[in-house]
């Protein structure tokens, strides 16, 4: 008999896998669901840039491109950057195309945590940035940002939380789960806390396309804060391009030159055909984001006044295509909730737990789904609450 | 509003209700917005589109070309009101290019079809020739593709 657990890294081991699995699972073993569990969107990726993809392949453009990522595709990007956010980067040592906004983040991560070195993580938030710094054996250290404070983070909770071992600063806004964002203003003060530290940033952006009312900022266009921050993003959440598996970093260049070698060792290139298509999307591509971010910006409304006349609270998300309404106040668990919610009147939804720290009392909501479904879930999640009260 | 034609435009079954949270607008208002547009003939009618195919109606449709000498002082007009009127007409377009008007009728077999050409368009006044092509497949119409049921493909990623 192989003694695994001896054999696989306690490292690994000792990672929680993610407690909504469980909860999935649950979910598709059940019928007549109205799910609105879903992290991505739900339009086709625009047929332009799928024909762009679909060109390449026909032109037999199937080789391994170089490690960083064409340079064409890289100079797409820093266009795009400037046009959209006014950031300035170079193409040539600055880019890194990766395989998803998640292998950026995966990235950045290894190419600074040496062991014990802390990484603050704001949360609720998306899942993956605990576990891989533990990989790296660094430590996360959570700070719970709160719903009287809209999710944001506070400069008064990252000074607390900062200490001689803090290494990187992981900020993602807009925000998944809860929609909130950091406008001007706020990041000024979270700023004001780094220069002049060693800190790192991670700006998790891949969100900055969905946002309402008003442009995302990014961190990096603050006085002193680019030569301080990593910007990880890509194509899946504005462009409906999340099965391409394209991101991209956006850094100085003695991080990337770092960075390009975990990304040359692990994964030689992103793909291909993606690139290709990328390209596509980042030339013509703003019709496109006009036109979804659009549409979620009508389901945001619709959904948010929908759970207020059910019965929950809930605060203005202005960003990413997520609600975080409570749902705390019914003497149920957030995992009860949701739980009973899904036998009982057959609708997902993912407690606020599986965010981390801040999410009990919560649930996330995706309205990445069309006006019709989201009608049949709020009126089965009201029939829910009424059988609460 | 455009984007109150453009949304029903793509949804009808949407209510004031619905519309009005979703543009941040007083129900009261988009109601009398669409009372206005019924009113002035911007918004026609409220149509839903069914892909006859996958019932047992039996029906087939054709695209007509007509070649029309235009009347002084009425043009085609004249002529493509007493086409337009016959019940079996679903549209009818006035076309540049290499003939005049298109028609697109429906009827229960091409034998019906064709008598109505042959009966009724070819005879009328100022039709000088007529091409009938039958429609053997509707990919998309209105926008909408035909023949595929929208499955929701997409994993439960967090």
């Amino acid at each position: 008999m192989m003694d695994y657990a001896n054999i696989l890294s306690q490292t690994v081991q000792n990672i929680k896998p993610s407690g909504i699995r469980k909860f999935f699972d649950l979910l598709e073993h059940m019928e007549d669901v109205v799910a609105l569990t879903v992290g991505q969107p739900d339009f086709a990726t625009p047929w332009h840039i799928r024909e762009a993809g679909i060109a390449s392949l026909e032109q037999g453009k199937t080789y391994y491109t170089s490690n960083a990522g064409t340079l064409d595709l890289r100079v797409a990007i820093t266009e795009y950057l400037e046009r959209r956010f006014a950031l300035r980067y170079q193409a040539e040592k600055e880019i890194i195309v990766t395989v998803g906004g998640s292998e950026a983040i995966d990235l950045a991560f290894r190419a600074l945590i040496e062991p014990g070195d802390e990484v603050i993580i704001p949360t609720p938030s998306f899942v993956c940035y605990g576990p891989i710094a533990e990989l790296c054996h660094g430590v996360p250290v959570y700070i719970e940002t709160k719903a009287k404070d809209n999710f944001k983070l506070t400069a008064d909770d990252l000074r607390a939380a900062i200490t001689p071992r803090t290494k990187l600063l992981v900020l993602p806004f807009p925000n998944n789960p809860t929609g909130a964002i950091m406008t001007r203003e706020e990041l000024e003060e979270i700023a004001a806390v780094l220069r002049g530290t060693n800190i790192i940033v991670l700006s998790d952006e891949i969100y900055a396309e969905l946002t309402y009312g008003r442009r995302h900022v990014s961190i990096a266009t603050l006085d002193g804060m680019a030569e301080r921050t990593i910007i990880a993003s890509g194509f899946s959440k504005a462009y409906a391009m999340t099965g391409w598996r394209l991101g991209y970093i956006a850094a100085p260049a003695p991080l990337t030159k770092q960075m390009l070698k975990i990304h040359q060792y692990a994964l030689m290139c992103a793909p291909t055909t993606s690139q290709i298509a990328a390209i596509e999307a980042m030339r013509n591509g703003d019709d496109d984001i006009a036109y979804m971010a659009a549409e979620y910006n009508r389901r945001r409304r619709y959904i948010v006044k929908g759970l207020r006349d059910i019965g929950l609270s809930c605060f203005e998300p202005e960003g990413a295509f997520y609600v975080f309404p409570r749902i705390g106040d019914f003497g149920l668990s957030s995992d009860e909730f949701c739980e009973r919610l899904l036998t009982q009147n057959r609708v997902a939804i993912v407690p606020g737990t599986a965010f981390g720290a801040g999410g009990e009392g919560f649930a996330r909501i995706s309205y990445a789904y069309s006006v019709k479904h989201i009608t049949e879930a709020l009126e089965r999640m009201g029939n829910f609450i009424q059988t609460l009260t | 509003m455009d984007q109150l034609l453009k949304m029903l435009e793509d949804d009808a079954t949407l209510t004031p209700e619905q519309i009005a949270l979703m543009c941040e607008k007083e129900v009261g208002d988009i109601r009398s917005l669409i009372k206005k547009y019924e009113k002035e003939g911007v918004i026609l009618g409220y149509k839903t589109i069914i892909d006859w195919d996958k019932t047992d109606r039996e029906y087939v449709s054709a695209l007509i070309e007509l070649k029309v000498t235009p009347q002084r002082d009425r043009g085609f007009d004249k002529v493509a009101e007493k086409i337009y009127n016959y019940p079996e007409v679903q549209s009818l377009y006035l076309m540049s290019g290499s003939f005049d008007l298109a028609v697109f009728i429906e009827g229960k077999t091409m034998r019906e079809v064709a008598y109505f050409v042959a009966q009724k368009l070819a005879p009328l006044e100022y039709i000088q020739a007529t091409a009938t092509h039958f429609i053997l497949r509707k990919y998309k119409d209105k926008g909408v593709i035909y023949g595929t049921v929208e499955v929701d493909e997409r994993g439960n990623i967090i």
